[in-house]
């Protein structure tokens, strides 16, 4: 029987903020995981804390909402055991390029296969507002008692410098564009990233619905005036297309000039992607070679309540 | 019976193969059918600093070192200098006579602390502060020398063998040494031989080389030194003996126990179990195809414990092993694990804290967190190995606590565990069960994972099961694992939780809980590594005919009070041993058995017990001359 969005969603009750740009995501998410027909017990959907990591609990799947910053750590782990299983991960900016950002990197490096999507909103909401780390310096959301002290971390770049190989951007009021961003990015092979731009409608009063699509713009009667435009409508390519290091560095070189885009004109879309570098499992392949079809979660361990591994060898060799 | 109690020390620099050295004794002697217990002591350094290995062998089993060395053999000043005092009259000192002249002050690793200590001995003894000042103390204790210029020896090796490359080959120095100190004890040289082999399999020409120095060293120490009092000519072997080392217990038991997912971040003393794990990664399984661990090395002992929870909630035994610091960093993740009645195993390779504190030394220091760390109240096991051996069964009880009860199990081990090696009785893995407790393998209608039960354990699914949806949180959560903070499921959901300690010292069998090596009117209590010289100390108070009772913990959380108030119930005088500052067994036994501890023996110098510092203590509590403290500081 083929599954509908509706299977996808439980019942819980959704608390976010009327206008909350996090509903655009899951909703997405959703609509992805339909799209692809994922068997509902076949995805496991990490989150981390915030407003966000209530996420795993709106989606009929296997849901797991972990900890502040923990996210990627969780997920990775699931992933390596039940490699089979689709997985995607989702945060907040503050839980995974603040408190979370050493595994972020980590997790760069490793390039399992799974998805992590950002729903980047530059403030930290369920703590009543403080600047997350994408706040650009000197910006003053309206709790803040002064202007942002710090240097904005740029999640595009830093992604593409951390070894992700798919990073994309996607804004959560283009629901269809931002659910065919997380269809690739789940079908890609190796370790994709969204950073979804988000209004926080309570407590980021710069980063607006309104700012996206430009209204002050078009009050200075700019003629195309939302912020938010297509790197495909522009014949970007963001593709490595050989495995050759003179490729790889101009698309990697490329995507970070791209993510520094900021302003009046704000890229969405896939930056970076490299199907040339080898997901992890293929790494554990080339020393535990039937890791895939023999993973951890499918290993018999026991019969009758007693071990089957044969550690004789082992033990032979401490004999004396 | 019992007439063999032989203590041999090596030392050296750092990186000068003081290990590789007493690996081979080690060996040569277990495979002459001696008992063997050796424990290493190294600086936290790569190269230079001082490291000496002490090995203990015997004709009976024994579980610990002694004070008193019965030979040492050292190839440079600084082992001279800080353990000339530990050779006991009637005992050897094997060195190099180039080093005579030496003073203190040339020796740049010897620390200003000891040096003011050795100076005011060598003073007061009217000496020289030179290696011939201090050999000149030891031959006046009745300590015999033995010198030799391992300089000419590779001169002599190089012109007999007609290869000159062998002259500047001090790399050799420690299989010279070994191979001096079995000439010396008449320990026949063919396994000696053998050892070299089996070490250097995969390099014939080193081992040709190594196997040259050996015979010429071993034949130059017996014929040239006839006069020692120690011969071991070997016994008969035991059969089905293995000789392991500190972390392989665990290991092993872990592989065994169907462990197949290890995550961890480099850290001494814990991080040789997963080298182990990983270096033995692929693993052979009855009937069936190979099977395999994954080991992830980390970026933090955070992401390890996070992806170790990851993969046990796929249904896949998975654990960790640390020290000290990154314990404490998984803290919070413990607290996760607890809330959402997740699996897995903590190894805990205990040193010294607080901090970084002395991070190459051992110390139990970290009992107290173990019970208490992390924040709220969750039900845990807190699960403790007196000796290698017990570690290697422990492992597979752990995990059965942990998947029975759907906890988190932290299983204490410590420094003192993981530098020794010893001699024991093969692992049995006849022994060993698996019980996956609750774990399901498929689901039927609507699944709920925190299902109210009678026992407060629900079925357990893991991601990927058929049907078996569920969610977790690390907030409150109903039984399908949805937030709520409605209070009367949150008394439900902690009541359900909490219950399992309560189930568990009723379900885990009492000698599980608690080792009874007998109880007298002085009865000591004490937990962790601590049981080897403790048995030790016993076995030398029993043969002067005095009886002390020796009660040891294993599962400390939850704490089997009613258990221990039973067996101490006629005690006079209870004395807890533990390797620590504040005596945190004494702590928890004061707040569950409501009983004072008479006596502690305590050390947190970094460095292991040994049974002869035990016995002294205990006879001074016996003699009714004890300290409360009693503070143990013997070791270099």
């Amino acid at each position: 029987m083929a599954l509908k969005l509706a299977d996808y969603k439980t019942s819980v009750h959704n608390d976010w903020c009327p206008g909350c740009g996090d509903f655009g995501i899951v909703n997405a998410l959703q609509m992805a995981l339909a799209e692809m027909g994922i068997e509902r017990d076949k995805a496991t959907i990490f989150s981390g804390i915030g407003c966000s990591g209530k996420t795993s609990h709106f989606i009929n799947t296997y849901g797991i909402h972990t900890l502040h910053g923990r996210v990627l750590t969780f997920a990775q782990g699931g992933k390596l055991a039940n490699p089979e299983m689709t997985v995607v991960a989702v945060g907040g900016d503050g839980d995974g390029l603040g408190i979370g950002a050493g595994h972020f990197v980590a997790a760069g490096r490793r390039n399992i296969d799974m998805t992590y999507i950002i729903f980047d909103n530059g403030v930290y909401g369920l703590t009543k507002g403080q600047a997350s780390p994408t706040l650009k310096l000197g910006e003053k959301t309206k709790s803040l008692p002064s202007p942002n002290t710090n240097y904005n971390v740029n999640p595009i770049g830093l992604a593409v410098a951390s070894g992700f190989t798919f990073v994309a951007r996607a804004y959560s009021y283009d629901v269809r564009h931002l659910k065919d961003l997380i269809v690739q990015a789940v079908k890609h092979k190796g370790l994709s990233f969204l950073d979804v731009l988000q209004p926080c409608p309570t407590y980021n009063d710069i980063n607006t619905r309104d700012w996206y699509a430009g209204e002050d713009l078009a009050k200075e009667s700019i003629e195309r005036h939302s912020r938010i435009y297509k790197l495909e409508d522009t014949g970007f390519d963001p593709v490595v297309h050989y495995a050759d290091e003179a490729e790889i560095n101009e698309k990697l070189a490329q995507a970070l000039i791209k993510s520094l885009e900021w302003g009046n004109k704000i890229p969405t879309g896939i930056f970076y992607k490299n199907e040339t570098i080898s997901p992890f499992a293929i790494r554990l392949t080339d020393k535990i070679p039937n890791y895939i079809e023999n993973p951890p979660a499918k290993q018999n361990i026991s019969k009758d309540g007693f071990p089957t591994t044969d550690v004789s060898a082992i033990l032979e060799s401490l004999k004396v | 019976m019992g007439s063999v109690d032989f203590s041999w020390l090596i030392g050296g620099p750092q990186g000068s193969g003081v290990e590789s050295g007493a690996n081979v004794f080690s060996k040569v002697c277990a495979e002459l059918g001696y008992q063997v217990f050796g424990k290493r002591e190294f600086h936290s350094n790569i190269k230079g600093d001082h490291s000496y290995f002490t090995v203990r062998i015997s004709d009976k089993l024994i579980h610990s070192n002694v004070n008193d060395v019965s030979l040492m053999i050292s190839f440079d000043a600084e082992t001279i200098f800080r353990h000339y005092d530990e050779v006991m009259a009637g005992g050897g000192i094997i060195y190099d006579s180039d080093l005579n002249k030496i003073t203190t002050e040339s020796v740049g690793t010897l620390d200003n602390y000891f040096k003011e200590r050795l100076h005011q001995e060598l003073e007061s003894r009217d000496k020289p502060f030179t290696i011939d000042g201090v050999l000149e103390i030891a031959k006046e204790k009745g300590v015999r020398l033995y010198p030799v210029s391992f300089k000419n020896i590779l001169k002599d090796l190089a012109e007999q063998t007609e290869n000159p490359r062998m002259k500047g080959m001090v790399r050799m120095f420690n299989v010279i040494g070994v191979s001096l100190s079995l000439g010396l004890i008449k320990m026949p040289a063919d396994s000696l031989l053998k050892s070299i082999d089996s070490i250097f399999s995969k390099k014939p020409k080193i081992a040709e080389i190594n196997k040259q120095a050996a015979n010429y060293s071993y034949n130059y120490a017996s014929s040239k030194f006839t006069d020692f009092s120690f011969t071991l000519p070997g016994i008969e072997k035991q059969s089905d003996t293995i000789l392991v080392q500190g972390h392989q217990g665990t290991s092993i038991g872990k592989m065994v126990s169907g462990c197949r997912f290890q995550s961890y971040y480099p850290i001494t003393p814990a991080s040789d179990e997963s080298v182990f794990l990983e270096s033995h990664e692929l693993l052979e399984v009855n009937n069936d195809r190979p099977g395999s661990t994954i080991v992830i090395q980390t970026e933090d002992e955070i992401s390890a414990i996070g992806m170790m929870i990851g993969s046990a909630l796929t249904g896949t035994r998975s654990s960790t092993s640390t020290s000290g610091p990154g314990f404490a960093l998984m803290a919070e993740a413990i607290g996760w694990a607890g809330m959402n009645e997740v699996p897995i195993v903590l190894t805990v390779y205990q040193r010294s804290g607080p901090s970084t504190g002395l991070p190459t030394r051992h110390g139990q220091d970290d009992l107290s967190f173990a019970v208490a760390g992390s924040f709220g109240d969750f039900p845990k096991v807190v699960y403790a190995s007196g000796d290698i051996e017990e570690s290697f069964y422990d492992t597979a009880r752990c995990f059965n606590y942990a998947d029975v009860y759907q906890v988190p199990v932290i299983h204490m081990m410590d420094k003192f565990l993981s530098s020794s090696v010893l001699t024991c009785k093969k692992f049995d893995t006849q022994k060993i069960k698996i019980n996956r407790g609750k774990l399901l393998d498929a689901v039927e209608g609507e699944y709920r994972r925190f299902a109210f039960t009678n026992d407060g354990i629900s079925p357990r699914s893991r991601l990927g099961l058929d049907n078996g949806i569920f969610w977790n949180t690390g907030d409150e959560s109903d039984e399908f694992g949805h937030i709520t903070e409605d209070p009367q499921m949150r008394i439900k959901m902690m009541d359900k939780r909490m219950s399992r300690l309560e189930l568990i010292l009723k379900q885990v069998p009492e000698d599980e809980q608690v080792i009874s090596h007998g109880v007298h009117d002085y009865t000591i209590i004490s937990w962790g590594s601590t049981k080897g010289p403790i048995l030790d100390a016993l076995e030398m108070l029993k043969k002067e005919g005095i009886e002390v009772g020796f009660v040891q913990m294993k599962l400390l959380h939850p704490f089997p009070a009613e258990t221990v108030k039973l067996l101490l119930k006629n005690v006079k005088t209870i004395i807890d041993i533990e390797a620590n500052h504040s005596g945190q067994l004494g702590k928890i036994f004061k707040q569950n058995v409501t009983k004072e501890i008479d006596y502690f023996i305590l050390k947190y110098t970094g460095r292991g017990m040994t049974s002869t510092e035990i016995y002294e203590s205990l006879k001074k509590i016996l003699e009714n001359k004890a300290n409360k403290r009693e503070i143990l500081d013997h070791g270099s």
